[in-house]
């Protein structure tokens, strides 16, 4: 094997279209594996796991390239397939010449300028997104921050910005919105209808509307507005608008809040505030002894005297059922859930669900300081890791995206005797990978198959996030992960619960009924 | 009752991007209307400055303020007076270009020019003695911008030498220039040999007065007005002059030939501005000067105002920071060369003449003077793709200038140090070359940029200005 290493300066490119190049040159002829990516510290590591040395002084902003081929030709082919895709990423606005157009913009205030916007999207690294923004708050239009590691006094900072100039800031770490029908960074394909959606999480947001779309019933617009807008710091800022917004809009008939586990007292001050508005408003907001996301959108259609229906699930087929919890034959398997989301509000909900059944359960983004975990994020404990976390995506693709660190879990989790089940999420629409079902339904047969070289059987499960009308196909790609061998729901809470019950070798000393968010076991 | 978020959940969005471009990717799979942003990560160690700079609630209504009064600001050429009397210029001080210097870091132009001085001045026999009395410091140095004035290449003002006077009205500003000496062995490319300084004696003795007289007969004459006709006819206002030159003189010919002098001196006055196709550059400049002007002590605003060089150090500084000068080593500029000169005689750049790009023309004008390029060795889409790009670092448009191949738009006028920043787009500056040796005088013409540190210091300075790190 011939290794190739360089470090080229002043060329940057956004995780997403790297991750693209990456595989491009992975591809190529004589190349065994290939790694190029801007050389943040989470990418130094990547590379240097794959037993490259990365010389001293690398910043953040230069482009690595780590080229791993079977001779020096191997070596020639990978870099000619780099430059062509390279190549490629030049937009078309930076190679026109002569007369023609005039460059692409370079800021994006001067993009809302040109384009006449009404509406921006900022997806940069997070230590260039609160600049951004308010360049786009400057022009006055409204904003979704996608970008995550945004501090808390630049939200802050943002959000009052914007709201001395009556507009929006969503997010930051805003995944999800829908605004007058046009889905906007990771969303579901959902029919217009009369409710609106106010949600402090993205991919509750996605459950809310996929439960909402199976249930028949459309979204008139989704209003993300960032994970942290309900913490105490932030005190509701962007939530406070985005009801105002819903309350006089004439296409809205009932309002939903998503969140994420809300500090209570901005909680209180928000229930009293939608009071006022006139337009019901329901609300779907995680916390212990809070009804689960499913539980809640039951409630509302409930109040809307419509029928809750079944939620779609998909049976694992497959000659040992998982359902059928132990192998007899086997007899042996691990004690403990794990939990691999990519969604931090599904990860939420399933540590509330299975928590107030198993105890605390360790996790990147616990529900209690004393439960996180190492930087290894391993334990010999119930694990619930969220992988769209801000820590493992600083210079990287979110994993909806790019699900390379997710799938390296599921394999060392087939061969972890101390994992007795896998949940896991997958959540399809717009913005995520395109076709996500095969490779995760590939990494699920091959746990399941290192589990049962292991001599255990390894039950696995899925909370299946999507709408009949996503680009994925959501009942092509349940069908792809059933036949792997996967239990698969639409209701998160639902998923949590059926792993739950397969966990049933649980031994009485590790059943507890006590407080989620830690204490005693 | 307006509705809420300026009616954003009522209309049909239309979408600006900056990140990833798969996103941009999927709205257009909706039929969204996307504007994507080339975005780049800006210039290293600034993106905490940025933050603070970009949140201080000041500076869009500020920069809108420095851009219409920079656009406002009138430019009448109203008089011609030896600098000891317009500027208050005391013997043994001699103005420079670019930010502050001395002598043991003077580059080989500037020290050729000063050296030049000494001998008009009478105040040195020799060159050497020159370059001793200037070395034991005898003689002030002090930049032209610190006087509101502004000099082409060394830029050197000496008290006995003439000046023109251009008046904002509008602001109540005035600004001035040297006369311009024509190409090849001159003072402002360090050249001081005996043609240098008696052409400088004859410019005293015959030029000055002679101008001083038409003007006061003729003028004021508002040179704003000739700058945008000039743009329109194919001169950029920095290396190109023809047209502007030929019109000023237009303007001032029925006065001077009616001048009190002899017809020999006339016709000699008018033959030497008339042969020079930078006549009009040292009116060009302190015009643009007095926009910047306008511009300056605006709290919060990251709009440059000066822009200058001293052959040694490049200086910039800006509404929101006063007189404060952010400085680093000048560029070499890159172009074409006279006779057999070549890159390694090239002195690096030196001048106040980025004035011009400062206000909105010269570099930034550049797709209005397309033959300009044949000057710096480049091509015609160069020259376009040049203007549209300071679009980019602009704060906006001029009102006044405007070039006609891009539909009559403005010139980009305003360069904002925010955008340099996080763009990485530096202000291209059209110029000259003066020769790295005392005493050689033009060797080329080319394109340069400040070094981006200009502008990284600014910004942390600037940031520091709006309250928060």
């Amino acid at each position: 094997m011939t290794d190739h290493l360089e470090v080229r300066s002043g060329a940057y490119y956004d995780s997403v279209s790297l991750m693209q190049v990456s595989r491009q040159v992975a591809g190529a002829p004589g190349v065994a594996a290939a790694q190029v990516a801007m050389a943040t510290e989470l990418n130094l590591d990547v590379i240097a796991g794959m037993g490259f040395s990365v010389p001293a002084g690398v910043q953040p902003n230069d482009l690595v390239v780590a080229i791993r081929a079977e001779d020096e030709n191997g070596v020639a082919s990978g870099l000619t397939a780099l430059e062509t895709a390279l190549a490629a990423l030049r937009s078309a606005g930076s190679q026109a010449g002569g007369f023609g157009e005039a460059p692409a913009p370079r800021t994006l205030g001067r993009a809302v300028a040109v384009g006449a916007a009404n509406l921006a999207l900022v997806s940069v690294p997070g230590q260039y997104a609160t600049v951004e923004a308010y360049d786009a708050i400057d022009r006055g239009v409204s904003v979704m921050l996608f970008s995550d590691n945004v501090p808390v006094e630049d939200e802050v900072r943002l959000k009052d910005a914007a709201a001395a100039r009556d507009i929006l800031v969503m997010g930051p770490d805003c995944g999800t919105a829908v605004v007058a029908g046009v889905a906007l960074g990771f969303a579901n394909v959902v029919e217009r209808g009369p409710v609106g959606i106010v949600a402090a999480s993205g991919t509750g947001a996605q459950q809310a509307m996929a439960l909402l779309d199976a249930a028949g019933l459309g979204v008139s617009h989704c209003l993300g507005v960032g994970g942290r807008d309900l913490s105490a710091t932030v005190g509701g800022r962007s939530t406070r608008q985005a009801l105002a917004a819903l309350a006089a809009d004439e296409s809205t008939e009932a309002i939903i809040v998503v969140s994420k586990p809300p500090a209570a007292q901005v909680l209180a001050d928000l229930e009293a505030y939608a009071g006022e508005l006139g337009k019901p408003v329901h609300w779907a907001t995680l916390g212990t002894g809070r009804p689960d996301l499913t539980a809640a959108v039951e409630a509302f259609l409930e109040a809307r005297g419509q029928a809750v229906p079944t939620w779609p699930s998909w049976p694992a087929h497959d000659s040992r059922d998982p359902l059928d919890p132990l192998d007899a034959a086997t007899g042996a398997s691990g004690r403990y859930l794990r939990g691999l989301f990519c969604g931090g509000t599904l990860a939420d909900e399933a540590m509330l669900v299975a928590g107030a059944q198993l105890g605390g359960i360790r996790s990147n983004i616990p529900l209690a300081p004393e439960l996180a975990l190492d930087a290894d994020l391993r334990a010999d404990d119930h694990v619930v890791i969220d992988f769209g976390d801000d820590g493992l995506t600083r210079g990287r693709a979110h994993p909806m995206i790019d699900p390379t660190l997710r799938l390296e879990r599921v394999a060392a989790e087939g061969s972890d005797p101390t994992c007795g089940v896998l949940l896991l999420d997958l959540v399809l629409g717009h913005g995520a990978h395109p076709d996500p079902g095969p490779e995760l339904a590939d990494a699920i047969r091959g746990a399941r198959e290192a589990a049962r070289s292991g001599g255990r059987e390894l039950p696995v499960v899925v909370s299946l996030t999507g709408t009949r009308g996503d680009p994925q196909d959501l009942a092509a790609t349940a069908a792809a992960l059933s036949a792997a061998g996967a239990s698969v729901h639409l209701s998160n809470a639902e998923a949590t619960r059926t792993a739950l019950s397969l966990l049933s070798d649980l031994p009485a000393d590790l059943l507890s009924d006590t407080d989620p968010l830690g204490g005693p076991r | 009752m307006t509705s809420p978020l300026h009616g954003l959940l009522a209309a049909d969005p239309v979408l600006a991007t900056a990140g990833a471009s798969m996103f941009a990717d999927a709205l257009r799979d909706q039929a969204v209307v996307v504007t994507e942003t080339d975005w780049q990560p800006p210039l290293d160690g600034t993106a905490a400055h940025l933050t603070a700079v970009l949140g201080d609630a000041r500076r869009a209504d500020a920069n809108a303020v420095a851009l219409q009064r920079m656009t406002a600001a009138g430019a009448d050429f109203v008089d011609v007076r030896p600098a000891s009397e317009a500027l208050g210029l005391e013997r043994g001080t001699f103005l420079h270009a670019g930010p502050p210097i001395e002598w043991d870091r003077a580059s080989g132009p500037l020290r050729g020019a000063l050296i030049g001085a000494m001998l008009f001045e009478g105040m040195a026999d020799t060159p050497e003695a020159a370059e001793a009395a200037l070395s034991r410091g005898d003689v002030e140095l002090e930049p032209c911008h610190h006087r509101d004035a502004v000099g082409p290449m060394a830029g050197v003002i000496s008290p006995s030498m003439w000046v023109y006077e251009l008046r904002d009205e509008v602001h109540d500003h005035t600004s001035w220039c040297s006369l311009n000496e024509g190409l090849g062995k001159v003072l402002r490319y360090g050249a001081y040999g005996p043609e240098v300084i008696d052409r400088l004696h004859w410019m005293n003795s015959v030029l000055g007065p002679l101008l001083q007289q038409a003007i006061r007969a003729a003028g004021p004459i508002d040179v704003k007005s000739i700058i945008a006709q000039m743009l329109q006819m194919g001169d950029e206002g920095h290396n190109r002059n023809r047209a502007g030159s030929l019109m000023l003189l237009r303007e001032l010919l029925p006065s001077l030939i009616v001048a009190e002098a002899s017809s020999a001196d006339i016709a000699e006055a008018v033959r030497f501005s008339g042969a020079n196709e930078h006549f009009f550059l040292n009116l060009g400049m302190p015009a643009c000067k007095l926009s910047t002007l306008a511009a300056e002590g605006i709290a919060g605003s990251t709009v440059v105002t000066t822009m200058a060089r001293n052959g040694t150090d490049f200086g910039i500084r800006t509404a929101g920071t006063g007189a404060q000068w952010f400085t680093g080593p000048a560029n070499t500029p890159e172009g074409l060369f006279l006779g057999s000169y070549g890159p390694d005689d090239a002195n690096p750049d030196i001048g106040d003449s980025a004035i011009t790009e400062t206000a909105g023309i010269g570099g930034f004008a550049m797709a209005a003077a397309p033959a300009i390029v044949r000057f710096v060795g480049g091509d015609v889409p160069l020259a376009l793709r040049a203007t549209r790009t300071m679009y980019e670092i602009t704060v906006g448009e001029h009102t006044a200038y405007q070039v006609p191949i891009l539909e009559f738009r403005g010139t980009p006028t305003g360069i904002d140090v925010s955008a340099v920043v996080r763009t990485g787009i530096l202000p291209q500056i059209n110029t000259g070359m003066a020769g790295r040796v005392a005493g050689t005088g033009q060797v080329g013409a080319g394109l340069v940029t400040p070094p981006a540190e200009c502008f990284t210091q600014a910004i942390a300075a600037l940031a520091a200005a709006a309250g928060t790190p």
